[in-house]
């Protein structure tokens, strides 16, 4: 672009936040009863982890890389490509993590994603699946447009984040850049939209990069 | 309060289609055409007020949505509009258009205004042509260069598409105040038929050179961002308006902005964005008699900025 430097984030948004909004509320629409199955795996996700199974990683590892791989393909491609040129180059970014996450469950190397969750690492993972939509409702938005974990990009991210808290720093190093950066990204457009919950992906990639080191030393072991 | 002085209407020349443009919807009000001005380099008019669709109609494939573009369409064309300004940078809004025009069957009363926007001319001619399948038309009316990108490239094409009769006219556009010492020097040194600029009564700096030029070379001129993409409308919410409002004709703040921009002599068409039909009509009407002389418009400048 041209002369880049005299563009403000205004001038790269490209729709409004009614379009936005209504975009997921179509999502949901055209995926229901997937939201049940969706919140289902991210039970699973956590019941998993916080068992002492052999191949959770294996079984983490899949579901995760399943939900990157579906928003990539559902909502970035399959919806937000409409109204953002760029979209279609953040599927990409969402298909290497997926591709990723599917390394680390073909490895199966079983610290590869941490110990033993404790209840700590269970809330946090919790919150972090929950974050979303119930921002998105005390924002006043409704129901009808919520972002839901493996459906939606901003959920997934940072529920991917919360499941790598207290991941070992090699899992991280090669996990965690992608969901931080999306999280960067989104912030940004919904800071530029105005809407209030901006904020909140921003803050638990910040909280995901910072906070780690605190929760991995009350791990429960592997 | 003294009475300014107004151009009069034999300034402008009326669009003797606008009535026929409004017998095609048969349950809207008829009313008077909005007012033309020629364009130098052909012998076509123009409403002075056109449609942009930056934002507002990039709403990918909501149905709903698409027809609520679809009405704001309607309203436009109802009220005598013609020129639709769109860009493949605004990623579903040429698809949105098509769909309104193929919906209203106003495929050829629309005067086509789109852009070429890459960094390459090899992929220009594919561009062009996938934009003209969105929007439905057998050729455009107008393309530009988006905000100059590539323009060395993009020029010559477009001048070889104007001479074998496949577009209509040629131009260049930015936006904000981007780059407007190149600019100059494209108008000076090609043979634009239109330029688009951003102008309203706080970003003036086009009235300077630009525009001067534009109405020396007989260069059309769109005006982008009136309201500053509705920034300067949100301003003046709940400012009373001032008294010369009213001798003008002027309802609200945006008429008032837009009669501004569109009394500059060499101002073609401003292409203001809604998402309404009540603000499609309400900026439609703006382009009525009368409008600002210069004095006038000097002093609502003034006004506005005091306020903004």
């Amino acid at each position: 672009m041209s002369a880049w430097w005299t563009y403000a984030p205004g001038d790269l948004l490209l729709f409004s936040e009614r379009t936005y909004y209504r975009m997921f509320e179509l999502h949901n629409a055209a995926l229901w009863p997937a939201q049940v199955v969706a919140l289902a795996l991210a039970l699973a996700v956590a019941l998993l982890m916080a068992s002492g199974w052999g191949h959770r990683v294996r079984a983490v590892g899949a579901v995760i890389a399943a939900c990157w791989l579906f928003v990539a393909w559902t909502f970035l491609l399959g919806r937000y490509a409409a109204i953002n040129w760029v979209a279609p180059w953040f599927a990409a970014l969402f298909i290497v993590e997926a591709a990723l996450f599917a390394a680390v469950a073909v490895a199966g190397r079983p610290g590869a994603l941490g110990g033993r969750w404790g209840p700590a690492q269970v809330v946090v993972f919790a919150a972090a699946v929950l974050a979303q939509p119930a921002a998105g409702l005390l924002a006043g938005r409704p129901w009808r447009q919520a972002e839901i974990f493996g459906l939606a990009p901003d959920p997934t991210a940072i529920a991917t984040l919360g499941l790598l808290a207290v991941a070992p720093r090699g899992s991280r190093w090669l996990l965690l850049p992608l969901p931080v950066l999306w999280c960067a990204v989104s912030g940004a457009t919904l800071w530029t939209m105005g809407a209030p919950d901006a904020w909140l992906a921003p803050t638990a990639a910040a909280f995901a990069m910072v906070a780690p080191p605190l929760l991995r030393g009350r791990t429960a072991g592997v | 309060m003294t009475q300014p002085f107004l151009l009069r209407r034999r300034d402008f020349v009326r669009l003797l289609g606008a009535g026929g443009a409004a017998s095609l919807f048969p349950g809207a009000p008829r009313a008077a055409g909005p007012l033309v001005r020629a364009l130098p380099s052909s012998e076509e008019s123009l409403p002075l007020v056109g449609l942009g669709s930056w934002i507002t109609f990039n709403v990918g494939d909501d149905p709903a949505a698409r027809n609520d573009c679809a009405r704001v369409m309607e309203a436009f064309f109802a009220a005598g509009g013609r020129m639709i300004d769109s860009s493949p940078m605004y990623g579903s809004s040429q698809s949105v258009i098509g769909y309104g025009l193929s919906k209203l069957g106003m495929r050829e009363a629309v005067f086509s205004a789109d852009k070429v926007w890459t960094g390459s001319g090899r992929r220009g001619p594919t561009q062009i042509e996938e934009s003209r399948r969105q929007w439905g038309v057998p050729r455009f009316d107008l393309l530009q260069v988006h905000n100059l990108l590539a323009w060395e490239e993009h020029l010559p094409i477009l001048f070889g598409m104007k001479a074998e009769g496949r577009l209509r006219h040629v131009g260049i556009t930015t936006s904000e105040g981007r780059r407007h010492g190149e600019f100059v020097r494209i108008m000076e040194s090609q043979p634009l038929d239109f330029i688009q600029v951003t102008y309203n009564p706080l970003d003036r700096e086009v009235e300077r050179r630009i525009l001067p030029l534009a109405a020396e070379r007989g260069i059309g001129v769109i005006v982008n961002r009136p309201f500053r993409q509705g920034a300067l409308t949100r301003t003046l919410e709940g400012e009373p308006l001032p008294g010369w409002a009213a001798d003008i004709g002027c309802r609200t703040w945006a008429q008032a902005i837009l009669k501004f921009i569109i009394a500059h002599p060499a101002v073609t068409c401003a292409i203001p964005a809604t998402t309404r039909v009540d603000h499609a009509r309400e900026n439609m009407a703006a382009a009525i008699d009368p409008l600002p002389d210069a004095k006038l418009r000097r002093r609502m400048a003034s006004d506005i900025e005091k306020r903004a």
